[in-house]
């Protein structure tokens, strides 16, 4: 029966472990913007676009539309 | 079609580039910046969202950001060539702004990087300052139609989100122990968890202590301090329950894990903080673009162009000292009241007074801040310092607002008795122990303390308000926090500022009153109007539709009079009477613009104001609920239009001075009603200050808005009514709510005070009451809004 009291232990480590992790996201500013990030992953590189710049039609057509239609974003 | 950069439609003549229509020069200049860049990515990202700007001439506007003081406030960091610099650019709207304005080093080899905060509007640039100044940063930022807005009121406050940080990490640590906390207990609320070895409970217990310190410690310690500071004003507010449910909570529990007695109530008391402070981050949830706290120093300029000995220099505003001599170019907005030295000052207050026509001033004259030249530059002596202007002493009594404290709040009142209540429960409950069973007495007294610890009571105010406050957001009426609700449920009069509030600013009417004009009259009249800027002969050429135009020669404009040329071979003059005629205006209370064409003055265009859509259906709701009252600074022109809306003529002031209106919200304050005003310029700032609610109107909810408890958009307008009775819907949530939460205190109270409550009863009910008070209260808000307030 005592392995549970290395469980807890070891339960509690890895929860540190995130709860670390989320003091860090706090602390770094990660919750002050929600949106652009959501956004901002699915740019392409600008230099890559810029290398083929005929290509570069084809790569901007495969962006899905609809994901930037939501312009109006509740302002919280 | 429409303009490949903003998308406005370009009427018959676009402008073409590269084959692609432009409504103006200004956003075609845009794209060529763009495309050279090779940039156009922006428009294929969201097509057509550009930013429209019509003047785009910056000549030398931006000069003072090259003053080294007035950089050091702007600059976040600069430090062997690089540095930093966070701008506030409100025309921030979509992915492609994003896109744009984080590839800004493509454009200028200067920038290092730059990131958007979107929600905040903000953009953080690092550049080379070997390379690049911050001036020529900033205008590359206006060449792209991305105006920041530098203002006094963002050099000095820099970073306020630190109390946001501190309650995520409160929420998070809370969390963290709640959940293991709970793992720990768990075996005991199982059958046959009281034949656990007391090894285990031992180390359990130990564990949840340990746990539960720093939640007790640090996540809740705004409790105890806004417990202690009602307690000093004579006030039981809802964190004195609160308080003293930890304290007993915590003290119960660790008495029981110390003597080995128990495992205790750790998993219910942290449970308990971990949802009073998510409540609290629902509830403090605000919009952190729009400023609900402006004073004069957003509004005003960061520096002004003295004028030494025949020199120019700029110097920040802060050094403009009595009686400096100043330079007021085009478009500066006039920064202290001063006199007129020389130059043609031709001043628009709109902002100050909602009057769109601008006022003429002679030298010698005075000139009261927050006025706008238009025209040519001026050269003003200062005759008051800044903060001691008129309109900035109106202004500046933000601090009472401040001081206003919350005391009769709904909850605060409930909590009263509550608190009240409960401690005589506890101590009927103990004093009846102690003579049954002497030992159950403490056990009783602290379980009905415990039990009794108003969570759901606590919850309920920040889900229901949080909601209705979100709910109002979404339908375009935008509120600084939540105690504004319960103060807009409250008032029983209500006070409406006429011109931009009532009336629309940009838009006026324009009747021809004399001899109808004929075709080529009506041509003749809107091709001279369209020449000149000035508002009247805008609202005039638009009053005439579908005309074509002549070429206009010898086109004079004479400033506060009028203009004249020939146009198709005739005369015209048009203007103001004296101007025209010769003679005084026969009909002064009304804005009317004299033609005269060919020998003969053929009648007037009578200009009035146009009021908001949907006014009239506005005012007869809430005329029926509430006392009205209009307050405007213009003559009595629309009296007559209005007092059949408004019912009787005595509730509606005329000629009324920012100071007068002020002083009347005051006197009806007195009288001891509640008021709400609502207004949409500088010349309200002190009486929406003043009064209980104090809403604004705008078109644009980020362009600037003098201080009040909410902004409310333009075209929401015409459901006030509704957003106004809304707010008792929202208290009645509230009430039943805490009806709820009663009825699960009866049921935890009829267990304390037989003195057997077990934790599993507190783990147990204390979630569930939170849980479903916050569901009850979130879900119908939310229903109800959408049925209660629809969406046109």
């Amino acid at each position: 029966m005592s392995v549970i009291i290395i469980l807890v232990i070891v339960g509690i480590v890895v929860a540190s472990l995130f709860l670390i992790g989320f003091i860090w996201a706090v602390k770094s500013g990660q919750y002050e913007d929600m949106y652009s990030p959501s956004v901002r992953i699915l740019f392409d590189d600008y230099k890559e676009s810029a290398n083929n710049d005929d290509g570069d039609m084809l790569a901007d057509n495969n962006i899905p539309e609809n994901k930037y239609k939501n312009d109006k974003i509740s302002n919280q | 079609m429409s303009c490949v950069h903003c998308g406005e439609d370009c009427g018959k003549h676009p402008v073409m580039w590269e084959d692609k229509p432009f409504c103006c020069n200004g956003c075609s200049t845009v794209y060529q910046i763009l495309n050279e860049n090779k940039l156009q990515k922006y428009y294929d990202i969201q097509p057509m969202s550009g930013i429209k700007v019509e003047q785009a001439d910056v000549g030398n506007k931006y000069s003072y950001i090259d003053n080294k003081e007035i950089q050091d406030q702007l600059l976040d960091f600069s430090d062997g060539g690089i540095s930093k610099v966070t701008l506030f650019i409100p025309s921030i709207h979509c992915a492609s702004c994003i896109w744009l304005l984080e590839n800004l080093y493509i454009m200028h080899k200067g920038i290092i990087a730059s990131s958007v905060n979107f929600p905040k509007k903000t953009v953080n640039i690092t550049f080379n300052d070997n390379i690049v100044t911050l001036r020529q940063v900033v205008e590359l930022l206006v060449s792209i139609h991305y105006i920041p807005e530098i203002t006094l009121d963002h050099l000095e406050k820099k970073e306020s989100g630190k109390s946001e940080k501190s309650l995520l990490l409160k929420i998070g640590i809370s969390g963290f122990s709640f959940m293991n906390v709970m793992l720990y207990n768990f075996p005991e609320y199982l059958p046959g968890g009281d034949e656990l070895s007391s090894m285990f409970t031992r180390f359990f217990g130990i564990m949840s202590f340990i746990l539960a310190l720093p939640v007790v410690i640090y996540c809740a310690k705004d409790y105890y301090l806004s417990a202690f500071k009602g307690l000093k004003h004579k006030m039981i507010n809802i964190d004195v329950p609160i308080t003293l449910g930890i304290i007993t909570l915590f003290i119960q529990s660790s008495y029981e894990v110390i003597t080995g007695d128990g495992i205790g109530y750790m998993d219910s008391l942290i449970g308990l903080i971990f949802f009073l402070l998510i409540g609290k981050w629902y509830q403090g949830k605000t919009y952190s673009a729009l400023s609900f706290e402006r004073d004069y120093k957003s509004y005003f300029p960061v520096a002004v162009t003295k004028i030494n000995d025949g020199k120019e220099e700029t110097v920040p505003l802060s050094e403009l000292r009595v009686p400096d001599r100043i330079l007021i170019r085009n478009q500066e907005i006039i920064p202290a009241d001063s006199i007129l030295i020389t130059g043609e000052a031709n001043i628009d207050y709109s902002f100050v007074t909602g009057e769109s026509i601008p006022v003429t001033k002679k030298s010698g004259d005075n000139i009261f801040a927050g006025g706008r030249q238009m025209g040519s530059s001026i050269e003003i002596e200062v005759v008051k310092e800044v903060e001691q202007s008129y309109l900035t002493q109106l202004w500046n009594q933000e601090n009472k607002k401040d001081n206003k404290v919350q005391l009769n709040t709904l909850i605060n009142k409930v909590s009263e008795y509550f608190t009240v209540i409960i401690l005589l429960i506890a101590l009927v409950s103990a004093v009846y122990w102690m003579f049954n069973d002497p030992k159950l007495a403490l056990f009783a007294f602290t379980s009905v303390l415990i039990i009794a610890c108003p969570c759901a009571l606590a919850l309920t105010v920040p889900f229901t308000f949080g909601s209705t406050m979100r709910q109002f957001g979404r339908k375009g009426f935008y509120i600084k926090n939540t105690d504004v609700i319960e103060n807009l449920r409250g008032i029983n009069s209500i006070i409406f500022d006429k011109t931009g509030t009532i009336t629309i600013n940009s838009t006026m009417k324009a009747q021809f009153i004399g001899k109808e004009l004929d075709d080529e009259q009506l041509s003749i009249v809107k091709s001279l109007a369209s020449n000149s800027s000035h508002p009247l002969s805008a609202t005039v050429k638009d009053s005439i539709k579908n005309r074509n135009t002549f070429i206009v020669e010898n086109y004079r404009e004479f400033p506060s009079l009028g203009i004249s040329g020939v146009v198709n071979g005739k005369r015209v003059n048009m203007g103001s009477c004296k101007f025209v005629t010769g003679k005084d205006d026969p009909n002064p209370e009304s804005t009317n613009v004299y033609v005269f064409i060919d020998d003969k003055v053929h009648g007037y265009f009578k200009i009035e104001n146009s009021y908001r859509p949907g006014l009239k259906s506005v005012i007869n709701k809430l005329k029926k609920v509430y006392q009205l009252f209009l307050l405007s600074g213009d003559n009595q022109a629309e009296k007559k239009n209005l007092s059949p809306l408004f019912g009787s003529e005595s509730n509606l002031l005329f000629n009324q001075s920012p100071a007068d209106k002020m002083k009347f919200v005051e006197e009806r304050k007195k009288k001891g009603e509640k008021v709400l005003m609502i207004g949409d310029g500088l010349n309200d700032a002190g009486a929406l200050i003043e009064s209980d609610v104090g809403l604004t109107i705008a078109d644009d909810i980020y362009s600037f808005s003098p201080a009040c408890d909410g902004i409310i958009e333009s075209s929401r307008f015409k459901q006030l009514p509704e957003f106004i009775r809304f707010t008792n819907t929202s208290i009645l949530i509230v009430i039943i709510s805490f009806i709820i939460s009663f009825l699960y205190n009866f049921v935890g109270l009829y267990f304390a005070v037989q003195g057997n409550l077990s934790p599993i009863i507190a783990a147990i009910l204390m979630p569930i009451s939170s849980v479903s008070v916050v569901a009850f209260a979130t879900f119908s808000i939310n229903y109800l809004a959408g049925r209660l307030i629809p969406d046109f």
